[in-house]
């Protein structure tokens, strides 16, 4: 049964992702949201919300609602947004396009995430353009780069509990395992745990295999109010049972806890309430792997494992495609490839092929609910999506 | 009788065809003695290994590109049978020329003893400057301005110290002397040349050390250019990789040479007597080309080589070439160029910073 105000995802688009040198800003939003539309039957957005992190900065381009508007052939029949929360910008992002349609305003909306890192090439885009994410006056300015601060916070969690680094091994050996049938896969090679243990160590603590890979790349969405989802649609739609969408506080010297999520904890609680159902109803989740610890400080703040037991999941291959809960079923961030504020949108892309089945050879039995979330530098902002047939 | 066509007619050709057949009447090289390995600036700016060259060739305090290339000139002056003075261009290609402005090649030129009656500038199109010349002298000959042209590609390649480019940027080049086919050690079959735009490397005026577009450098510039370069004097010529006894490409570091060579279909076997950066760090405009003068101290007659320069920017200039007798002959009257490696005095960082001014004391 179609419920009339619920909002049903009925476009889905991706580009494939990695160093895309010779794709621009505005190329890769419109192949995307072009794929989107035509997925959606063509059914025109009156609005669309571009998730997008580092444009301004990288690529010197502001105003992104009116150039992928235009470049799609949409301009002057749609309203344009951007919206920007660090790497969380593609989750936010469709949590203002599930507003604005159960606000009754309009019946169809857009979602482009869009991120187009190679503009820029060198050590500057770890100092100058991912710092963004973090406090400026208070971290950046020190010195501190967000891989630097995450490698901090991975050490404390082995640390307080005393875990060998190979602990988080098999975060990084599931997300590759599963990209190898993603053909828009950035890293489409399998890897096993020695690769891991022998990768050398960088950044004060992380090895490579730790840190997702900054990739070009951009997904769409065409979201629509439930009396509009066509009737002769080729494919299922897909519910949007719940968006939610919470800030923390942006340095982590003003946190409590630096090992709780707590922005990733309360939004997960908001979705699953908003949705009207528990977290073991969740058949699979996207996680937010932009590193390692990422990953399992997401299973823990969500409530899927105890404090300082989110790594044990990895190893008893819970989180394997045929386990109790697959995460990062196309490769996730790491393997997929990290297109920071598209990422969001990328998840929700390839949580709805789980559910409409068309997820090929990484096709979860029997997927019915799937839950993703977007992180934004250490967790600072979370938007976090529950989806559903 | 009708005359046979080794290569299509110019007009349908996008080979390069001289009027007058030409080739290479004497080559040579040179190396300055330093070596700084790569696990010494490893030492210094704590890296431990994975390092692109073993070590790279460094230039002493009283040498530049000017005097290393009239090194490499007078060997190529040995060992053809051509004086000076039958020279009508000395032309040098690099991106490290003594002087922003004033020729290098005039004062190359009279330092062999050329005469006053010469073409003498300078090239510059970062590391394939030097075969951008051979191909200018193929021009000068092959229309029939001069008798011979020298070409030179040599540098004294800046790395900014820390940078990745540190490891390889290293000194050293050739010299080869175009003329007519019959005369010739080594005759030039073919040539062709693939540029585009291509941002991947460069040095502003004023800037001390060049700037590079990290992993940028690899499949749109250097894999993208060589190869296109490669692949269209392949198909113009109908010779594929087999054909070949050795070849040669442009070598940054070690692994770029090894893999355009497999992706073109070369065997380690015909890659590896050119492959000098390894032993001598990467040349720049000196690199495809002392590559070959490797390869000719130990071809024989008859053998193909293929050399494939690269420079950023970006383009590849592509060469095929096929040894006369002659060659066998004459090369034992300079210094191999193994012998120039092999030549070989270990220095320190410190030491690698005085000689190449990257001292200031004020």
């Amino acid at each position: 049964m179609r419920r009339t105000n619920d909002v049903y995802i009925i476009g889905l688009g991706q580009t494939e992702l990695g160093e895309l040198w010779d794709v621009s800003l505005r190329q890769l939003a419109a192949r995307a949201l072009k794929a989107a539309c035509e997925d959606a039957d063509n059914l025109a957005p009156q609005a669309i919300f571009v998730g997008n992190m580092l444009a301004a900065n990288a690529s010197r381009q502001a105003n992104l609602a009116a150039l992928v508007a235009e470049y799609s052939g949409l301009a002057g029949q749609v309203e344009g947004f951007t919206v920007e929360a660090a790497e969380a910008s593609g989750g936010a992002a469709i949590y203002m396009a599930n507003n604005a349609i159960r606000s009754g305003m309009i019946d169809v909306a857009a979602v482009v995430g869009v991120e187009k890192v190679t503009d820029v090439v060198g050590a500057g885009i770890e100092s100058r353009l991912l710092s963004t994410g973090i406090d400026s006056d208070y971290e950046a300015s020190e010195g501190l780069t967000l891989t630097g601060q995450t490698s901090l916070l991975l050490q404390r969690y082995l640390y307080e509990n005393h875990l060998p680094r190979e602990a988080l091994a098999n975060f990084p050996v599931i997300a590759h395992a599963n990209a190898v049938n993603n053909p828009r896969a950035m890293f489409r090679r399998a890897i096993d745990t020695n690769a891991y243990r022998n990768a050398p160590v960088d950044t004060g603590g992380f090895n490579m295999y730790d840190v997702a890979p900054n990739a070009d790349g951009a997904a769409a969405l065409v979201l629509v109010r439930g009396d509009k989802v066509p009737k002769d649609l080729a494919h299922k739609a897909v519910r949007l049972a719940s968006s939610s969408y919470i800030t923390d506080r942006l340095a982590l010297h003003d946190r409590q806890d630096l090992l709780f999520f707590e922005a990733a904890a309360v939004s997960v609680q908001q979705a699953l309430l908003k949705a009207s159902i528990n977290l073991p109803d969740i058949d699979f989740f996207e996680y937010s792997d932009n590193t390692t610890l990422h990953a399992v400080l997401s299973l823990e703040a969500a409530g899927f494992a105890s404090r300082g037991e989110g790594w044990k999941l990895a190893t008893s291959g819970a989180l394997t495609l045929q386990g109790e809960l697959p995460v990062a079923t196309m490769g996730g961030h790491k393997a997929r490839g990290f297109p920071l504020g598209a990422s969001g949108v990328f998840q929700v892309v390839e949580a709805c092929q789980q559910l409409r089945g068309e997820a090929g050879a990484n096709q979860i039995v029997h997927a019915r609910i799937g839950m993703t979330q977007s992180l934004a530098a250490t967790a600072s902002a979370a938007a976090t999506q529950i989806l559903s047939l | 009788m009708k005359q046979e066509q080794i290569v299509p007619k110019p007009e349908k050709s996008k080979l390069l065809i001289p009027k007058i057949k030409v080739g290479i009447v004497g080559y040579g090289s040179y190396v300055p003695r330093y070596r700084l390995p790569a696990k010494e600036i490893g030492r210094i700016w704590g890296n431990e290994g994975g390092f692109p060259v073993r070590e790279k060739a460094v230039a002493g305090l009283d040498e530049d590109v000017i005097t290393m290339s009239i090194e490499a000139a007078r060997n190529a002056l040995k060992r053809s049978d051509i004086s000076a003075e039958e020279l009508r261009a000395v032309w040098v290609g690099s991106e490290s020329h003594p002087y922003a402005v004033k020729p290098s090649g005039t004062v190359v030129a009279e330092a062999i003893g050329a005469p006053n009656d010469i073409q003498a500038g300078d090239w510059e199109f970062a590391c394939k400057a030097g075969t951008e010349a051979m191909v200018a002298a193929m021009g000068l000959v092959g229309s029939g301005m001069g008798n011979y042209a020298m070409a030179i590609g040599m540098d004294t390649a800046q790395g900014k110290p820390g940078d990745a480019l540190e490891y390889t940027a290293a000194s050293g080049g050739a010299a080869f002397i175009i003329g007519s086919q019959e005369s010739a050690l080594v005759s030039i079959e073919a040539s062709y040349s693939y540029v585009s735009d291509t941002p991947d490397f460069w040095r502003r005026e004023y800037q001390v050390y060049p700037e590079h577009g990290q992993r940028f450098t690899g499949e749109p510039a250097y894999f993208e250019h060589v190869s296109g370069a490669t692949q269209t004097i392949f198909a113009e010529t109908g010779l594929k990789a087999a054909d070949f006894a050795f070849a040669v490409f442009h070598q940054p570091n070690t692994k770029f040479p090894q893999r355009i060579g497999k992706m073109l279909g070369f065997t380690p076997e015909q890659i590896a007597p050119g492959l000098l950066a390894p032993v001598i760090g990467n040349t720049y405009s000196g690199a495809a080309m002392i590559g070959l003068t490797a390869i000719l101290d130990i071809a024989r007659e008859g053998d193909l080589i293929l050399m494939t320069s690269y420079g950023s920017g970006a383009g590849s200039d592509s060469f095929v070439l096929k040894v006369r007798k002659p060659l066998a002959l004459r090369r034992e009257n300079a210094l191999s160029t193994e012998d120039y490696i092999n030549r070989r005095t270990e220095i320190d960082y410190a030491t690698y910073l005085r000689y190449r001014g990257e001292i200031r004391m004020r």
